[in-house]
C-alpha cells in the first residue's frame, strides 16, 4: 500500500528581519519628507502673512495671492476684483484658489506616492514591511475622495490661466508699455513649467484620450494624448520644479516688495 | 579560477527555516543562478531553486536577493560589494514549498477570476481589423513573464495577508486594463476592478513598477488608466447626476467569472 506524505503547511517563510535590503533605502523617503514639510512650512508662513506679495511698478504679483480678492489687496494686485470686505490674513487673500491647488496636489498620484511613502510608511520603501497592523487602500473616506482628482484639475487649469495673466501683466515696464525684468523671466519659467505640470497630470490624459479604446478613430484626441503621455512620463520631476520654482518665485517678489533689493531690467 | 563568495541561503520548509552560509566560487561574468548552480552541484545537493530558462523570460527563477524582489538569472554577481555576503531568501508574499521555491498557485486562482477577452459576437472570425495604435498600450503588459515579482513587493498583501481575498495584485489589475484597453473587447470590467480585484487598495507606490524585469509601466500606464476609468464609473459626481436624470444611461458592468472567487465555495476558493 503505497503511503501518502502529507503536503507541506503552506505558510511564508518566516523571516523576522523588516527587511534584508542593504541599500540605503531610507534616504530617498526622509528627503522627500524633508523637503515636503520645509515647502508646506514656507508656504504657510508666506499665505498668511499678509504683505510683501505685489510689486507695483512692474506688475509682480505672487502665485500665494493669485487671484488677490481680499479688500485689504493693496490697488494693482486684484485682477479679478475683490470679494471680500478688508479681512485679516487669517483667511488667506487667494482664497478662491490655494484651497483647489492644495486638493490637486493633495491627490495628485505622484505626491500620493510620495506622501503615502514618507509620511505615512505604507510602505516606506519597496520590500520593507509597513509599520501598520491593517490597510485599506484607497477604498474608505477620507482617501476615497482621491477619485475628485480630475475636478482638481479643471479648477487647477483655470488657475493656471490666471498665472499666465498675471505673466503677461508682468511684462510691465518702469515707465509703463512693455518691460522686461529678471522677475518677469522668473515668473514665465513658473508659469511653463505650472503648464508641465498641470498637463502632464494622470487624469488630463485619461481625458485627453486615455479612456478611448479606439485611438485610430480619434486621431486628433490621440495626438494630444501623445503629448500629455510625454508629460505625464515626467511629472515626478515637474512635481518637484514646480514646487521650487513657486518658492523660488514668491520669495523673489517677497524680496523685491520688501526693498531688499531692486529688480535687474534688461529693459524699461 | 574564480572568487570565493558568502551566499547566505535561507533554507527550510513549510514557513520554517533559517539562514545558512555557504562559500562558494562565482566567476567573471557570472549570474546569481550560476553560483546557486554551483552551490548545488558542490555542497547542497538537496538545495531546492525553481528555474528554467536562464535567460530573463521564463519568470521562474523570482526570489529575494539582498531583499530585493529579482530574477536570480539576471542579476550578476558584479553588482554585490566584494566581500559582502549575499543574502537570498524566497518570496515573502507567498507560501514557502522548500528553500528559494515558493508555491505562487495565488496568481492563477486570481488570473482565473478574471473575464477573458470579449469579442462582438457579431463579427466573425477573421473579420475584426485593427491598427497598430489601437492594441500599442495593450502590447506593453503582453510584455509581462509572470515572474510574480510585482505580486510579491506589492504591500498590500506582502504585509496585509488578509487582503489577499479581496486584492488581485498588480499583474491582474494590469491584466483588466490590458482587456479593458483592447479596441475589440465589449465587456465593462470597471466594477469588478474595484469592487472584487481591489483596485482601490493599490496607493500607486509604484513598487511593482520598480521591481519588474521586463520595464513595463504598470502603475503608470495600466493601474492609474484604470483608477480613472473606473472614477469614471463611479466615483465622478457629473457622471452619477447624469445616470439619475437619465442623459447617462448606465449599464451594469461585467461580472468576474462565476465560481471563482468562493463565494460559492467552488473549486477557487482561495488558499495560502
Amino acid at each position: 500500500m503505497t503511503q501518502v506524505t502529507a503536503a507541506p503547511a503552506r505558510t511564508r517563510a518566516q523571516i523576522a528581519e523588516r527587511t534584508l535590503r542593504k541599500d540605503p533605502w531610507w534616504r530617498v523617503p526622509a528627503v522627500t519628507a524633508t523637503l515636503l514639510t520645509i515647502w508646506v512650512a514656507y508656504a504657510t508662513v508666506r499665505v498668511f502673512m499678509g504683505h510683501w506679495y505685489y510689486v507695483p511698478q512692474y506688475h509682480y504679483l505672487t502665485p500665494f495671492y493669485s487671484p488677490c480678492i481680499n479688500g485689504e489687496c493693496v490697488p494693482g494686485s486684484a485682477s479679478l476684483g475683490t470679494w471680500l470686505p478688508a479681512l485679516p490674513p487669517i483667511i488667506p487673500y487667494a482664497l478662491v484658489s490655494l484651497p483647489f491647488i492644495l486638493g490637486f496636489r493633495l491627490s495628485c498620484y505622484y505626491y500620493r506616492r510620495a506622501y503615502y511613502r514618507s509620511f505615512w510608511q505604507a510602505p516606506t520603501a519597496c520590500a520593507v514591511r509597513e509599520p501598520h497592523a491593517t490597510y485599506s487602500g484607497e477604498t474608505r473616506f477620507p482617501l476615497i475622495m482621491q477619485n475628485l482628482h480630475r475636478y482638481f484639475f479643471w479648477i487647477t487649469v483655470a488657475v493656471s490661466v490666471l498665472n499666465t495673466y498675471d505673466l503677461i501683466q508682468a511684462f510691465h515696464g518702469k515707465t509703463g508699455g512693455v518691460g522686461l525684468g529678471l522677475g518677469t523671466l522668473i515668473m514665465l519659467v513658473n508659469v511653463v513649467l505650472l503648464w508641465g505640470y498641470t498637463l502632464g497630470c494622470h487624469s488630463c490624459r485619461h481625458i485627453t484620450g486615455g479612456r478611448l479604446k479606439n485611438f485610430s478613430k480619434h486621431p486628433v484626441r490621440y495626438w494630444a494624448w501623445t503629448r500629455v503621455s510625454w508629460l505625464n512620463a515626467r511629472h515626478m520631476q515637474f512635481a518637484w520644479t514646480t514646487l521650487g520654482t513657486l518658492m523660488l518665485t514668491d520669495l523673489y517678489i517677497a524680496l523685491l516688495a520688501a526693498g531688499v533689493f531692486s529688480d535687474p531690467r534688461i529693459f524699461n | 579560477m574564480g572568487e570565493k563568495v558568502t551566499l547566505r541561503v535561507w533554507r527550510g520548509d513549510a514557513g520554517q527555516g533559517e539562514l545558512v552560509d555557504f562559500q562558494v566560487e562565482a566567476n567573471e561574468g557570472e549570474v546569481i543562478l550560476d553560483v546557486l548552480h554551483r552551490l548545488q552541484a558542490t555542497q547542497a545537493g538537496d538545495l531546492a531553486v525553481r528555474w528554467n530558462c536562464k535567460a530573463g523570460k521564463c519568470g521562474s527563477c523570482s526570489m529575494e536577493i539582498n531583499g530585493q524582489p529579482r530574477l536570480a538569472c539576471m542579476t550578476r554577481m558584479s553588482v554585490f560589494e566584494p566581500g559582502q555576503p549575499v543574502t537570498l531568501t524566497p518570496l515573502r508574499t507567498f507560501p514557502v514549498i522548500r528553500d528559494l521555491v515558493t508555491d505562487v498557485s495565488f496568481n492563477y486562482v486570481k488570473a482565473r477570476q478574471i473575464p477573458s477577452f470579449t469579442p462582438d459576437p457579431a463579427v466573425g472570425l477573421g473579420e475584426f481589423r485593427m491598427q497598430q495604435v489601437d492594441v500599442q498600450r495593450s502590447q506593453e503588459f503582453r510584455k509581462c513573464i509572470e515572474c510574480f515579482l510585482c505580486q510579491n513587493v506589492c504591500h498590500v498583501i506582502r504585509d496585509h495577508a488578509d487582503n489577499e481575498r479581496a486584492f488581485a495584485g498588480p499583474r491582474f489589475l494590469m491584466r483588466v486594463a490590458e482587456l479593458e484597453m483592447h479596441p475589440a473587447d465589449e465587456a465593462d470590467r470597471r466594477d469588478i476592478a474595484q469592487d472584487d480585484f481591489g483596485l482601490g487598495l493599490c496607493n500607486i507606490t509604484k513598487c511593482c513598477t520598480e521591481v519588474c524585469p521586463e520595464n513595463i509601466k504598470i502603475t503608470d500606464n495600466a493601474l492609474i488608466p484604470m483608477k480613472e476609468r473606473v472614477a469614471g464609473r463611479k466615483y465622478d459626481p457629473l457622471v452619477w447626476l447624469g445616470s439619475k436624470i437619465g442623459r447617462r444611461p448606465r449599464p451594469a458592468g461585467t461580472a468576474a467569472v462565476p465560481g471563482t472567487r468562493g463565494d460559492s465555495g467552488s473549486a477557487g476558493e482561495q488558499q495560502g
